[in-house]
């Protein structure tokens, strides 16, 4: 007996919602960071859960490229972090303002 | 209930509570690790669902590459910041967690609105989303993203690279982030 694509759905929500709600409470760019690929996983595991639900493979080839995505946005994103600590010496988003006008 | 429901449930709890470990941790080591195990079962999950290379590709990519790759940026920069006192206004975390909860709601009602599971014929025709089948369909059907995905990935390393450069003449490295700023 297979478990429901309901449940798999509601847990992937339950963790979006954690995790948008950490980029809404956290200061620090590293934990919105952490957060935010959080956000993506359970994006994946939607992805995943629909695509055993409809016998199709295209949903496993999405989270396989979103995967793919995550790396290069993370590379990208630590580096500017880096970038920005040696500006800065701050991780905290709200000293962050330099394109504020 | 079923056993594949209990071990759903128990993973499932699992990897929520994880989720929430990261949101909640004061220590940024503390949220990766975390963020470890969220990944980790999440990575059970697609077992169960019939996706065993993604599990596989989900441990290697995200729990032996990204996971260390941020707590590389940890040590790097230590970022043991207190972010939940200062410069905090005031209504952001209710704000949040209002936001949080009305999103959960809005999703959960239009999920659990119709409990639907997959049929026996179509879980079979996923092959058990074995690297063979997803290898096959990622080789033929897509195999032009597949090769986007792989140009993308090659600027992010560049971009990387280029961000990360240490300016000429600058030799005092990265300073780290002061304790409760």
């Amino acid at each position: 007996m297979m478990v429901e694509t309901s449940l798999y759905l509601v847990l992937a929500a339950m963790i979006f919602t954690v995790g948008a709600t950490g980029v809404l409470l956290r200061r620090n760019a590293l934990i919105i960071f952490m957060c935010i690929e959080m956000m993506l996983n359970s994006v994946n595991l939607t992805l995943i859960a629909l695509a055993r639900q409809w016998g199709n493979l295209e949903g496993q080839i999405f989270v396989f490229m979103i995967m793919a995505v995550a790396a290069a946005e993370v590379a990208v994103g630590l580096a500017i972090l880096i970038a920005n600590v040696r500006h800065r010496e701050s991780i905290n988003i709200d000293e962050i303002n330099l394109l504020k006008w | 209930m079923s056993w594949s429901l209990l071990f759903f449930l128990l993973v499932g709890a699992v990897s929520l509570a994880a989720a929430l470990g990261v949101v909640t941790s004061r220590q940024p080591v503390h949220s990766a690790l975390f963020l470890l195990t969220n990944f980790a079962t999440l990575a059970v999950l697609y077992i169960t669902l019939d996706a065993q290379f993604l599990a596989a590709a989900q441990v290697i990519v995200y729990a032996g590459g990204i996971v260390i790759l941020i707590l590389f940026v940890i040590m790097l920069i230590g970022g043991d910041t207190n972010d939940f006192s200062a410069a905090q206004r005031a209504w952001s975390r209710t704000v949040g967690i209002a936001l949080g909860v009305i999103l959960l709601l809005t999703v959960s009602y239009s999920v659990l609105s119709r409990m639907m599971g997959p049929s026996e014929e179509s879980v079979a025709l996923l092959q058990g989303g074995t690297p063979k089948a997803v290898g096959i369909a990622l080789f033929t059907n897509y195999v032009l993203p597949f090769e986007l995905i792989a140009l993308l990935l090659l600027v992010a390393l560049i971009g990387a690279l280029v961000l990360g450069r240490q300016p000429e003449g600058a030799g005092d490295g990265i300073p780290s982030v002061k304790a409760n700023e």
